[in-house]
């Protein structure tokens, strides 16, 4: 382009138009690819899954014969994984609130701004990008070898803990955050002490906040299924896990182990199990939502 | 907290209770820290024993990769080609289609489409890898042989296609909060010299938000070259070289995971294998990340 005056050359115009509606073509198209991907994925899930999810399915053991997990077969299904999964999530949820919110509170309301603080909060974000598999020999190492948990629901529950507690501090910390300083500084003003002004003041006020963080990492926990691989979730359990040191299955553990089963019905099987585990999750998500929602209606 | 404390414990009033409380909330954080040390000394631990028996220049460049199945050999390199396959394959997807989808949201989009398209497409990144897994062989590796026939059950490309669809958003996601960042002067700035709305995206807004696009970039292929269950059962488990994306291939963390569901006992080579090839995968990711806050933590704040 050579012309100094932009409204010299009309046709110039015209080709920038038209480069530009290109443009915008192939970002649109982009971004349905992305949409079109996530429709696909679900229709091809509940298409596999037609016929073969039924309420046998939800409260039988597996089996080795794939007939059986057919509506008017002997009854199949991913009772053991779906109670372990519930047991699991429910145990890392009680270890990762009680950590996670003291870590926050630690950071944003103790921490002095000094260069172990930045070390602990860099740290964090790092260990957000470490792949999950590691967390799983990390939990091999520590719970089942070391500490002598052998392949158990605790190590399982501990190895996930650990898996997700960067993320559920980094929620926590949001929350406190946004708790307003005039409410601290009124709470000192009639002679509370710092503990009394965090658990009388702080915490009931960040809750929802760290509540629906913690939801939504958990909802992160219960899809994972390679930390809990290397830790030794069972693949084929009869029955539901029923101590803490005992074994365990979950639900992604066994989809994981019907989809590599080379009969093809068991890919049925597997998307059945699939349609389980995303129904848990889209549970967890609409919890933390209506918590989210309602919280901020209180405060407008 | 800002400004000065007042409270009692720091003028020394406080009681014991706040003493303690302070000391267990450190606790708490510090397991983060301890987190970090466990998972290194994890690492280092079991590849300590493992390169008792293997020396570490022929783990690093040795090209045949067979540690349970005689003659054995315990070069690393067939699976750090499989993962780099697995890696530049996803990007080649989600690199341009998330960068194009983030210029929409930001650039193009009505408010109210961002705010329902963006959510939609997070949907994306919570659903479980294992999902992912089963999708890549019950659709798209069917895909794939109506086209080539030849193309086996496990084969690479499903598997970079379906690592590609996960990590989408996390591109567009990071990158358009880095394009929403831009100030609106230089936008402004630009059109007011008469540029149009292709020419704004792509001469003013893309430059300017650079940094935070580029660190989205590292971040996604961080995640991919650590995505696991997916790649396992998309991609396989023959550890080859081979450039074409139709065969099987295995991917470090493939391995991981076959030797994890089979029956090695410990102290055995096939365990501490699990070890050093963890090792090697934490390094990369880990070098990864740090590049990427590093992209973004030193133009931080060039518009702020």
């Amino acid at each position: 382009m050579s012309t100094t005056n932009p409204f010299a050359d009309v046709s110039d115009l015209d080709r920038k138009r038209t480069i530009g509606r290109v443009f915008v073509g192939l970002c649109i198209a982009s971004t349905m690819v992305g949409i079109v991907a996530l429709v696909t994925l679900l229709a091809d899930v509940a298409y596999e899954s037609w016929g073969w999810l039924s309420v046998e399915f939800l409260t039988y053991p597996p089996s080795r014969f794939p007939e059986n997990y057919l509506p008017g077969g002997r009854g199949a299904g991913i009772y053991p994984a779906l109670v372990g999964s519930v047991f699991l999530i429910a145990l890392t949820a009680l270890f990762t609130v009680s950590i996670g919110v003291g870590a926050a509170i630690y950071l944003e309301e103790y921490a002095p701004e000094s260069r172990l603080t930045s070390l602990i909060e860099a740290n964090i974000a790092n260990l957000a990008g470490v792949p999950s598999i590691v967390y799983g020999l990390l939990g091999l190492a520590v719970f089942v070898r070391f500490a002598g948990m052998g392949q158990s629901l605790l190590a399982g529950a501990l190895t996930l803990t650990l898996l997700i507690l960067p993320i559920v501090i980094v929620a926590a910390q949001e929350s406190l955050r946004a708790v307003p300083d005039s409410q601290r500084e009124a709470a000192y003003g009639v002679g509370a002490t710092k503990w009394e002004v965090i658990r009388d003041v702080v915490l009931p006020a960040a809750l929802p906040g760290v509540m629906t963080g913690t939801i939504l990492s958990l909802s992160r926990a219960i899809g994972e299924t390679a930390p809990i691989l290397m830790v030794g979730a069972a693949t084929s359990m009869f029955v539901a896990p029923d101590s803490l040191l005992g074994p365990f299955a979950a639900m992604p553990m066994q989809i994981f182990d019907w989809a590599k089963l080379p009969q093809a019905e068991f890919q049925h099987v597997a998307a059945a199990g699939i349609v389980v585990l995303l129904t848990v999750l889209l549970a967890m998500n609409a919890v933390a939502i209506y918590i989210r929602y309602r919280f901020e209606a209180d405060l407008s | 907290m800002s400004g000065t404390d007042l409270t009692r414990s720091a003028t020394g009033v406080g009681g014991r209770t706040d003493a303690v409380v302070r000391y267990v909330f450190f606790a708490c954080a510090a397991l983060s820290v301890l987190t970090t040390v466990g998972i290194i000394v994890v690492l280092l631990e079991g590849s300590v024993e493992f390169f008792r028996t293997v020396s570490v220049i022929g783990f690093l460049t040795g090209t045949t990769w067979s540690p349970l199945i005689e003659p054995r050999s315990y070069g690393v390199l067939p699976l750090v080609w499989g993962t780099l396959v697995i890696t530049v394959g996803s990007a080649l997807i989600a690199i341009p289609v998330g960068t194009a989808t983030a210029i929409y949201l930001s650039e193009y989009a009505d408010p109210d489409v961002r705010s329902v398209v963006k959510p939609v497409l997070e949907i994306l990144a919570g659903i479980p890898t294992i999902v992912y897994g089963f999708f890549a062989l019950s659709f798209i590796t069917p895909q794939i042989q109506r086209v080539f026939p030849e193309t086996g059950t496990f084969n690479a490309a499903a598997g970079a296609i379906v690592v590609g669809i996960m990590i989408v958003p996390m591109v567009s996601s990071l990158s358009e909060d880095a394009m929403h960042a831009v100030p609106d002067e230089l936008r402004e700035g630009a059109y007011g010299l008469g540029a149009t709305r292709y020419e704004v995206s792509t001469d003013v807004v893309i430059p300017a938000a650079a940094s935070g696009i580029l660190a989205s970039y590292v971040l996604a292929l961080s995640r991919a070259i650590g995505e696991t269950m997916a790649v396992t059962l998309a991609a396989g488990m023959a550890p080859q070289f081979t450039t074409s994306p139709l065969e099987p291939i295995q991917t470090m963390t493939a391995y991981m995971v076959q030797i994890g569901i089979s029956d090695v006992s410990v102290g055995s080579i096939g365990y501490q294998s699990l070890f050093a090839v963890g090792l090697t995968l934490f390094l990369m990711t880990l070098s990864m990340n740090l590049a990427s806050m590093w992209i973004r933590s030193r133009y931080r704040e060039e518009y702020r």
